[in-house]
């Protein structure tokens, strides 16, 4: 298994925009699926010990996402994802809002571009997340209190026992 | 670094609960230009002025906007008044957005083991 997979965040204020590309060791066509279908979206997208649960999913140009990310604590928060385009394993974009339990959209939100190839058995994902105001920035947490309940080390510590 | 929740649950960090958006005020050149003039010593309305081709209204409302943010701070000196960078303000953002990096770190670990998983699955 390949284990130096690149991975690069960077964020470009001016722009608003948050850049991130990651490598996965996997062919195209499951990576592909593990971005798109909810079942496994609800897998991988919250980070321990968060836990994400998808209402509803209709993966489709003009479809939705109603999904919550769910605290320790038992606390929803709950996001909104519009799909705009959709080139079959190749690119996707939506639109995110932050919602509540009724799907009530709040005023801003973020456009989501991800970018899929594969090489050599090597899957690389790029996105772009574009936010259309600094203001709404701190929804870049995406309501993990990370830090707040824990440090990051030990939510590491955790995480590196729950892999292990 | 102190962290606030909103009634949504979501948090948000001390620096959002200022007047001005943070990252608005650091997302001009011009205030960047400020930030890196600043940050090697504490200088008078004029003297930063002087580093660009503006006027001295324009600059003194560049340095209202930064302290609004609380980037900058004023200290009194005769009859001037100097301002200097306030470096750890400048940390924090950094702070939070390796904070953000962090969450994409964790859920990128999760997903290789996802992966792993299916595809022992699949042989």
């Amino acid at each position: 298994m390949k284990t130096d997979l690149f991975f690069d965040f960077t964020v470009d204020k001016q722009a608003k925009t948050v850049f991130i590309t990651r490598e996965f060791d996997a062919p195209l066509s499951l990576v592909w699926d593990v971005f798109t279908k909810a079942e496994y979206l609800d897998q991988w997208v919250a980070p321990s010990p968060y836990t994400a649960k998808t209402k509803y999913m209709n993966f489709e140009v003009g479809g939705k996402r109603f999904y919550a990310m769910i605290g320790p604590d038992g606390k929803e928060g709950w996001a909104l994802q519009t799909y705009t385009s959709i080139t079959p394993k190749t690119n996707f974009k939506l639109f995110n809002v932050f919602a509540d339990k009724d799907e009530n959209p709040q005023p801003h939100g973020s456009d989501w571009d991800y970018h899929f190839n594969e090489s050599n058995g090597i899957t690389k994902v790029s996105i772009s997340i574009y936010n259309e105001s600094f203001e709404r920035m701190e929804m870049l947490l995406e309501g993990f209190k990370l830090g707040f309940t824990a440090s990051l080390k030990n939510l590491e510590n955790l995480l590196a026992s729950l892999l292990h | 670094m102190r962290i606030y929740l909103q009634p949504n649950g979501f948090l948000i960090n001390k620096f959002f609960k200022m007047r001005r958006d943070i990252f608005q005020a650091i997302a001009d050149p011009t205030r960047r230009g400020i930030i890196a003039l600043i940050a090697l010593q504490a200088m008078t309305p004029n003297a930063i002025a002087e580093n660009f081709n503006t006027t001295r209204q324009a600059i003194s409302k560049h340095l209202r906007i930064l302290s609004e943010c609380d980037l900058v701070k004023q200290e009194q000196q005769g009859r001037e008044i100097y301002y200097s960078l306030e470096i750890e303000k400048m940390k924090e953002i950094d702070q939070w957005l390796e904070q953000y990096r962090k969450i994409w770190e964790i859920r990128f670990n999760q997903l290789d083991k996802l992966l792993s998983t299916i595809k022992k699955q699949k042989k």
